[in-house]
């Protein structure tokens, strides 16, 4: 099984890009399955089930974070697909947290962006962007050759190592080496880990304490001014 | 590498037929015309060339650099992409001034030479007749200066061999001047147009029918000289177009030709 996951913030056109990947893949006989993991609502696995005829799975993820999901079903979301007869996951994430990076070591990770989301977007984005595989820079019909190429640029300075295509995802334009991507792939073996390092936390917010000011809180924590400290027992 | 043909070898059409124009040549320095009625696959050609389609697409196409194919190395990389596409729905989105906008783009693709950034800027007040300022910001530009811009920038910073245009005939451009400035810069210029000037200033148009490249019509000498004679024609509309806009009246004597 090879396993591909796709994020990138709302709208930015990974189902699109996917479904181009997905109608390229199974021309070439490969067999998919799609998981697609968002907070209260999704249609894509309805979408992907009804125009491809590709068994598909949504997770609701509520008040989770979707992130943490990931990591909690993924293993079974392979499970699952091996079982429909798959021989590729596609997983489309929610992908509201831009510091967390969803993907797995051993897969592929593809990062979605808008270039419409403005020149400077690259610059600001962590791990999502530079432990992904490949970045696709959706939506390249609207925008003017200065500002792709500004855009393009900040994404080589962020993640000099990563695979930038460019992409009319509603055309298909640009789709075709994240296909030859995917099939190079190697299945994914053994115990699966993710890339990164999630971001610091548990501390006393994320456990539902509402009152502002660091003086209130005990675990990682920072001022204004200053730098992380631990407060606590 | 240095692109001095473009070659389009011809797949199907939407009904799946070979397509009747089997081989199309473009040389650098030329300026091509696509032509057809709505959905007749005008956009999907362009598409193709700016893919360089490898038989990959619906249409079956193949297109080559200088007669070979097209490296993956190429297709795949968008830094080495010869091609820069404007479409009817193209355009900015930044607020900057016109000077700093530029300025970003000269900075990432020429080490940011400042004479490019003036050049720009006269190629575009060249094409639109709307004078654009440095101090403009990108957003108060008109339709017509934004279109200027866009191709201005393309050609000047961006300064890529082939250029695609996509019905992007505006108001507020003399496109015949357009067109020969244009020509000096020795690029392949594709139009996509249902606009007369600009079909017969250019070197060959490829009419499309059902998805398929019909035929190839070579401008005419005797359409060479029709062209000047629309050009008037295109010139006066344009000039009522503009004493309209500017609240005058307009006299019989003005019209009749
Ligand atoms: N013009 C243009 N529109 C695009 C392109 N890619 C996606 N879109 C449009 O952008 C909108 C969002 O695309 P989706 O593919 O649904 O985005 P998404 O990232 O899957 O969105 P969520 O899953 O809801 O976060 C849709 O209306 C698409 O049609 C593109 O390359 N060009
Ligand atoms: N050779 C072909 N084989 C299969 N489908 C095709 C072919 N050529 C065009 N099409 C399809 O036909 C439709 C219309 O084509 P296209 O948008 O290129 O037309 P157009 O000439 O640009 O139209 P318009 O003037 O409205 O912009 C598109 O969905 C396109 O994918
Ligand atoms: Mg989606
Ligand atoms: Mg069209």
């Amino acid at each position: 099984m090879k396993l591909v996951v796709c994020a990138g913030p709302p709208s930015s056109g990974k189902t699109s890009v996917l479904k181009s990947v997905c109608g390229k893949l199974l021309q070439r006989e490969n067999k998919i399955a799609y998981l697609k993991i968002d907070t209260q609502y999704a249609i894509e696995d309805e979408i992907f089930k009804k125009e491809f005829g590709i068994p598909t799975k949504k997770v609701y993820t509520g008040d989770l974070c979707p992130d943490h999901v990931n990591v909690l079903i993924l293993g079974d979301g392979l499970n699952w697909a091996e079982k429909e007869g798959a021989d590729v996951l596609l997983v489309e994430s929610a992908g509201l947290c831009l510091r967390c990076a969803p993907y797995v070591e051993g897969g592929l990770g593809i990062v979605v962006l808008e270039v419409t989301s403005g020149m400077q977007l690259p610059l600001k984005l962590g791990p999502i962007l530079s432990l992904a595989d490949a970045a696709v820079m959706t939506k390249i019909d609207l925008i003017s050759q200065a500002e792709k190429e500004v855009f393009r640029a900040g994404i080589n300075k962020v993640a000099p190592n990563v695979c930038v295509l460019e992409a009319d995802a509603l055309h298909g334009i640009g789709i075709s080496p994240l296909v030859k991507m995917i099939e190079r792939c190697p299945e994914i073996v053994g115990e699966l880990r993710l890339k990164g390092v999630p971001p610091l936390g548990v501390c006393t917010i994320c456990i539902g304490k509402k009152e502002i000011g660091w003086e209130k809180h005990f675990g990682i924590l920072r001022a204004l001014e200053g730098d992380l400290f631990y407060r606590g027992e | 590498m240095m692109i001095e043909t473009i070659t389009i070898l011809g797949g199907c059409s939407k009904s799946g037929d070979p397509e009747p124009v089997k081989e199309v040549n473009l040389k650098k320095g030329d300026v091509v015309s696509i032509v057809g009625p709505t959905g007749s696959g005008k956009t999907m050609l362009i598409n193709d060339i700016e893919l360089f389609a490898s038989g990959d697409t619906p249409t079956k196409r193949r297109v080559l650099i200088n007669g070979d194919e097209v490296l993956e190395e190429i297709r795949n990389n968008p830094h080495k992409n010869p091609i820069a596409r404007i479409t009817q729905h193209t355009t900015f989105l930044s607020d900057l001034p016109v000077c700093d906008f530029l300025e970003l783009h000269a900075k990432i693709r020429q080490d940011g030479e400042r004479y490019l950034i003036k050049k720009t800027l006269d190629l575009a007040n060249q094409l639109s007749g709307e004078n654009i300022l440095l101090s403009s910001r990108m957003t108060e530009l008109s339709g017509g200066q934004t279109r200027a811009l866009l191709i201005a920038d393309a050609v000047v910073i961006g300064n890529t061999p082939i250029i695609l245009l996509d019905e992007v005939e505006n108001a507020g451009i003399y496109k015949d001047r357009a067109l020969k400035i244009l020509r000096g810069y020795q690029k392949m210029m594709v139009f996509v147009t249902h606009d007369p000037v600009i079909t017969l200033f250019s070197d060959f148009r490829i009419v499309m029918r059902n998805g398929a490249m019909e035929k190839v019509i070579k401008t005419t000498e005797e359409e060479k000289k029709a062209a000047e004679e629309v050009k008037r024609v295109d010139n006066l509309l344009m000039d009522l177009r503009e004493k309209i806009r500017s609240g005058e009246t307009i006299e019989l004597k003005e019209v009749v030709v």
